[in-house]
């Protein structure tokens, strides 16, 4: 992700000397050049397009009705609520997860480390498995659940448990090693000068860190509104009360509704767009600062 | 007078690491102390303990009659300028230094005014002017030093605290800052103890200097008590370059095999012993008593002076003189030394 900040267009005499240094003919730069051109165009530019192209396929009209008709509405509104809980609850939780890997040293830190990084590297839909073997009518509190009628999978807390979960990792994979290449010393500094600790927090350490935050946080909520695998099984999706904007999109689409379809997934697209120019901005202007917080 | 620091016995381990081994120590009010020493010698470990940024296992730290483990940092007000400085990225120079002003309780902090004037004279103290608006990323290496230091100084500190004050600037700025500093400490007289490793920094600034070696205190006296009258053969060693003889004592002469090399010795303890000769306490002389015969085996600049390597017999290192005013012999010429200081060890 970090390449992004290389400085692409760097000048024509250097550049020719750089390759002389690596030894690559300019046929071998230009083979490479295309190939990922190629690449971008065919797998990440037409697919987008294409959700454009065909949402609009049907004129503006049938746009306007597949994204205001009562369901698509219900979803849309589903996924900012649950994103709306899930990022800020994972906001909190990755920067306290985060200072006490960076601040502090204690043992099992690597476990915790490693324990972050877990809903990376399971298959979400397994992460909301997990959750219906433990709140299901068939799991570990089900009969409890049932007897207080408190009701998790099927409903909203089972999305909103099921998004945290898949999306925890992204802000404290961002701060901590931001946070482990700041150190203590300004912290310190700031204890020595009479700083309470709060004050410490909101004034040196939170601004320190402030755009390794936004970053985690805009990758965040672009997954939490995404997600799919994880959310399809807790959801049940229950039309207008449990499905989210990527179910409702499946729904419809396996209803041979195309146009509708890729109208709700514009949306989805356009978010993942707006991610996309902010992430971009973000590293042209502090991209020294967010490089050096993934490098270190 | 009373004391501003004392403290006593301290002990601390990380781990298994023993960092302070039982550590007392007594500053005075106004005092410009050095803590000198290694890398792990314990003398950062120290300074974090005095700041309260440390426990210490054992033992305490008194400001004053008053405990430090009653106060709360707040409470300390301590003056700690880190080694990175660790200024406030975020904030330009002016919040940097009113950081500590501020964060007093309501009651007890200034007017803005107040604060602003006083972050106007604090930069005057620290010789910057004017650079309220900058942000540390736009200062000099030396200037940010210098706001460090002002930052500190704002919450008018009872202890000033410096963690290798100089250790992230280049040479020159180095000597400017050192000579500045012993000049504002002169002028402002805030008690100061600073950490160094390098042996000419501690010896030119500090009013006493106190020597660790892993994790205990070896000596603490004025630059001329440690340098001229080392207590341990490491504390001879680490101040400077030096020459390593064995020799025998007996009666009031020391004997390199059985060549007199030094007389008129009081400490009269007999026996094998280390003697520890200064290269600029070494000096070529023309007639025979109590000289060492050698060769000069190579000549190179050393600084202002030249230096002479000289190979003598019975012993395997060569010896290093320094060369002040004197001609320069050639190399392979057979010379004879004079010893005209040195410092004796009972061997170990």
């Amino acid at each position: 992700m970090s390449d992004a900040t290389l400085p692409s267009a760097s000048a024509q005499e250097p550049r020719r000397s750089a390759s002389r240094a690596r030894g690559e003919s300019p046929v071998v730069q230009v083979i490479l050049i295309a190939v990922s051109l190629v690449f971008l165009l065919l797998f990440l530019l037409l697919p987008l397009v294409t959700v454009f192209v065909e949402a609009a396929a049907k004129g503006w009209e049938a746009y306007r009705a597949a994204i205001t008709e009562p369901d698509a509405q219900a979803a849309i509104q589903l996924t900012l609520l649950v994103a709306a809980i899930a990022v800020p609850f994972n906001v909190i939780v990755g920067i306290a997860a985060a200072w006490a890997i960076a601040k502090f040293e204690f043992r099992g830190k690597d476990l915790l480390i490693s324990l972050i990084d877990l809903p990376f590297s399971v298959s979400p839909v397994i992460s909301g498995l997990v959750f219906v073997l433990l709140f299901g009518a068939q799991g570990y509190f089900g009969p409890w659940l049932q007897a207080n009628d408190i009701k998790i999978v099927f409903a909203l807390p089972g999305l909103i448990l099921a998004t945290v979960f898949v999306t925890f990792p992204f802000v404290a994979r961002e701060l901590i090693p931001h946070m482990q290449s700041l150190g203590s010393s300004d912290e310190e500094a700031a204890l020595t000068l009479g700083a309470s600790p709060w004050r410490v927090f909101f004034r040196v350490t939170l601004p320190n860190v402030k755009w390794s935050l936004f970053y985690g946080v805009l990758l965040c909520n672009a997954r939490a509104m995404g997600e799919f695998g994880a959310v399809a099984v807790v959801s049940g999706k229950i039309r207008g009360l449990t499905n989210t904007m990527p179910l409702h999109i499946e729904i419809l689409y396996n209803e041979y509704m195309g146009a509708a379809a890729f109208a709700v997934a514009s949306l989805l697209a356009g978010l993942a767009l707006v991610t996309l120019v902010l992430k971009t901005l973000l590293e042209w202007h502090y991209g020294d600062v967010i490089s050096a917080s993934r490098h270190h | 007078m009373s004391v501003a620091v004392t403290i006593e016995t301290i002990e601390k381990r990380f781990e298994n690491f023993p960092a302070l081994r039982g550590v007392s120590l007594d500053i005075q009010p106004g005092e410009l102390v050095a803590l000198l020493g290694p890398s792990g010698s314990g003398k950062t470990t120290l300074l974090r303990l005095i700041a309260g940024l440390e426990e210490a296992d054992r033992g305490r730290v008194l400001f004053g009659e008053t405990d430090t483990r009653e106060l709360s940092l707040r409470d300390r007000r301590i003056g700690f300028v880190f080694q990175q400085y660790a200024l406030f990225k975020t904030m330009n120079v002016a919040e940097n230094i009113a950081f500590g002003l501020k964060s007093r309780p309501r009651h007890e902090r200034p007017s803005n005014d107040e604060i602003r004037k006083r972050v106007r004279d604090l930069l005057d103290l620290v010789q910057l002017p004017g650079l309220e608006k900058r942000y540390p990323s736009q200062l000099s290496g030396g200037q940010r030093q210098r706001v460090a230091l002002a930052r500190a100084l704002a919450i008018e500190p009872r202890v000033l605290l410096l963690d290798e004050p100089f250790g992230a600037l280049d040479a020159k700025v180095r000597k400017d800052l050192r000579a500045w500093l012993r000049e504002l400490h002169g002028r402002t007289g805030h008690t100061t103890v600073f950490v160094t490793h390098d042996q000419e920094e501690a010896l030119e600034l500090a009013d006493r200097v106190a020597i660790l070696n892993e994790g205990r205190i070896e000596q603490v006296g004025s630059a001329d008590d440690v340098y001229d009258h080392p207590a341990t053969p490491f504390i001879c060693e680490f101040l400077g370059e030096v020459n390593k003889l064995p020799v025998k004592v007996v009666g009031s002469q020391a004997f390199f095999g059985d060549r007199p090399v030094l007389g008129g010795l009081s400490q009269n303890q007999g026996g094998p012993a280390s003697l520890y000769v200064r290269p600029q306490h070494l000096r070529i002389v023309d007639e025979t008593p109590l000289a060492l015969p050698g060769t000069v085996e190579h000549l190179r600049r050393n600084g202002p002076l030249r230096r002479a390597e000289v190979a003598v017999e019975g012993l395997k290192k060569r010896l290093e003189v320094d060369l002040a005013s004197q001609v320069a012999p050639a190399i392979g010429e057979r010379i004879r030394l004079r010893i005209t200081h040195g410092n004796l060890f009972a061997a170990a």
